[in-house]
């Protein structure tokens, strides 16, 4: 099994959010980036396949060469190649395009992204790729299992879970749940070690129409001081959300 | 040239959301001079739609479609808009409407903007404001393509409610095959979800364990709201993924968020930030969700909880 781990490189949870040339661009500035989470649920779970069935673990990004190290860092964590479509990523709909050319030419069988990147919060590639490339698709993906060119997945729904069965090839939008929290894997030495020799392939991407355009950002408001209610006078805790916030 | 909703249903009823995106949907037609069409699959008392400004509803009826499927669904959305000539389709951010939405946007060769939380600041260029960065920041986003479709965050655009009829017509889409089948759901049936809630109560690790959430929900069972927890809660198992919000788990746009025994990581923050009015009860007065929160009651939980309990049953009492 040929699987395609996509990986968005994004600021760590933690980041401040600033923006810079007049609020268009994102501050880069002292932002550290890492895998985006809900990508590295995917790519953890392809070691497991990986490791229990024998399959080759290829990942895959969209953007410029200060991406690079958080290829790097999937190849160190287990991915057997990477690969790097020098392109700025400017709207999910090219992204999309770009990594469906990189589907169609490699052949895989298996496509896990993540359901949405924590930047952007699109949540559009995943679901793209599959149309594009008219495979099957299950988004908010919390557990997968695939035996043969059969696969069962049990996808997140609101207020629960369902359980579906499908085929190769698949595209998933993955998310925590396909592997827990704690399974995700601190890259060792020798695995960044070997991660050096690995091949990390660059391409030239295709022709690709963006199909949105970021005209620009803007931050929240300031928030107004928190009301403190003593917790000897609940009753003017519901007076104030009964009459003032009107929420009760 | 008509705006196309799609309006969803469970069960044959109508959810909230499908007003909301009505009414969205309402507000974009005015715009653009024309007329709100909704698509309606396997749902009941059509009509309903015309108090949120739709004029037609095309009405599918689909053995096929029994159960959400989001390849089925979205050719019986795609056949609809090219019926009606739509050039702006307009959806909720419900996990079926995110599940359908990119399918459809290939579909339809159509642009795609998640998580839109106004109208349409202008038409030309067809310029929405959603939020980004998990909710930590917007971001205008313009479409440029032809064909546009609007994800229209749940619980930001409210209901506005017309007089109005909505005349109904019959819509056989033509559905190939599906690819991906449903094999079992599992959802507690009387709780309401995150997504729908318009309120959430939730609990973090002040709590102690897993054993300390009758409270929680007996408290979410008094306001009729859902039940949530955060990023450790669910890592240490005391409660299921579905109930985790924040970055990396569910958003939360309710009405009423109230934070229990939750310091106030900011990946929490982020998730929960879309929620209008946020309530924090905790020990320590010095955690970051007291500069988060619009209402604060510093104290112990183990107290606090149950009294707000009868306190809150007295006053609904009197309601």
């Amino acid at each position: 099994m040929k699987i395609l781990v996509c990986i968005s490189h994004v600021p760590d949870t933690t980041s401040k959010i600033n923006f810079t040339e007049g609020d268009t661009k994102f501050d880069t500035n002292g932002v550290q980036f890492v895998i985006n989470p809900n990508d590295e649920f995917g790519l953890t779970r392809a070691m497991w396949f990986k490791e229990k069935q024998g399959a080759h673990v290829t990942v895959v990004n969209v953007g410029g060469p200060e991406t690079e190290p958080t290829l790097r860092k999937a190849l160190a964590i287990g991915a057997d190649g990477a690969i790097r479509v020098n392109t700025i990523a400017t709207d999910g709909f090219s992204v999309a395009k770009q990594l469906a050319n990189v589907v169609n030419d490699g052949g895989y069988d298996l496509v896990i992204a993540g359901r949405e990147s924590i930047d952007y919060n699109g949540g559009m590639v995943p679901g793209m790729i599959a149309g594009l490339i008219n495979a099957n698709f299950v988004n908010n993906c919390i557990n997968l299992e695939i035996e043969g060119n059969n696969a069962i997945a049990i996808r997140e729904i609101d207020g629960g879970k369902e359980t579906l069965s499908t085929s190769l090839p698949l595209v998933i939008g993955g998310q925590k749940g396909l592997v827990e929290e704690s399974d995700l894997r601190i890259p060792n030495m020798r695995g960044i070690m070997m991660a050096r020799q690995k091949p990390l392939t660059v391409l030239e991407p295709v022709d690709a129409n963006n199909e949105t355009t970021s005209v620009k950002f803007e931050k929240p408001a300031p928030k107004g001081a928190v009301k403190l209610v003593s917790p000897d006078n609940l009753d003017e805790l519901i007076n104030l959300l009964h009459n003032e916030a009107k929420v009760i | 040239m008509s705006v196309l909703v799609y309006t969803e249903s469970e069960q044959g009823k109508f959810k909230k959301v499908a007003f909301e995106v009505a009414s969205y949907a309402k507000a974009v037609a005015d715009q653009l001079g024309t007329t709100v069409t909704a698509i309606a699959i396997n749902a009941n008392n059509t009509s309903e739609l015309g108090n949120y400004g739709v004029d037609k509803v095309l009405n599918v009826s689909s053995t096929p479609l029994d159960v959400f499927n989001a390849k089925g669904y979205t050719e019986a959305i795609q056949q609809a808009a090219e019926k009606e000539a739509s050039k702006v389709i307009v959806i909720s951010s419900s996990a079926n409407s995110k599940y359908l939405a990119p399918l459809l946007a290939v579909g339809l060769n159509a642009g795609y903007a998640s998580n839109v939380i106004e109208a349409p600041s202008s038409t030309t260029p067809f310029t929405v404001k959603r939020t980004a960065f998990t909710n930590k920041a917007f971001e205008i986003t313009a479409i440029n393509t032809d064909t546009k479709i609007v994800g229209v965050s749940n619980n930001s655009f409210g209901l506005v409610e017309k007089s109005g009829n909505a005349s109904a017509e019959e819509f056989s889409p033509t559905i190939s095959d599906l690819g991906v089948k449903v094999e079992s759901v599992d959802k507690v049936s009387n709780k309401v979800s995150i997504a729908d809630a318009e309120i959430v109560v939730s609990g973090g690790r002040g709590l102690k364990g897993p054993e300390n959430w009758g409270m929680i929900e007996e408290l979410a069972s008094v306001l009729g709201a859902a039940t949530a927890c955060s990023k450790p809660v669910s890592d240490l198992g005391w409660r299921p993924h579905g109930e985790h919000v924040g970055q990396t788990g569910k958003p939360v746009a309710a009405n009423l968020y109230i934070a229990i025994g939750i310091s106030g990581a900011i990946q929490h923050l982020a998730g929960i930030n879309a929620s209008k009015v946020k309530v924090v009860i905790n020990t320590d007065a010095e955690a970051p969700f007291f500069k988060a929160a619009d209402y604060g009651v510093v104290g112990d939980a183990f107290t606090v909880v149950p009294r707000l309990i009868e306190k809150l049953k007295a006053f609904k009492a009197q309601q």
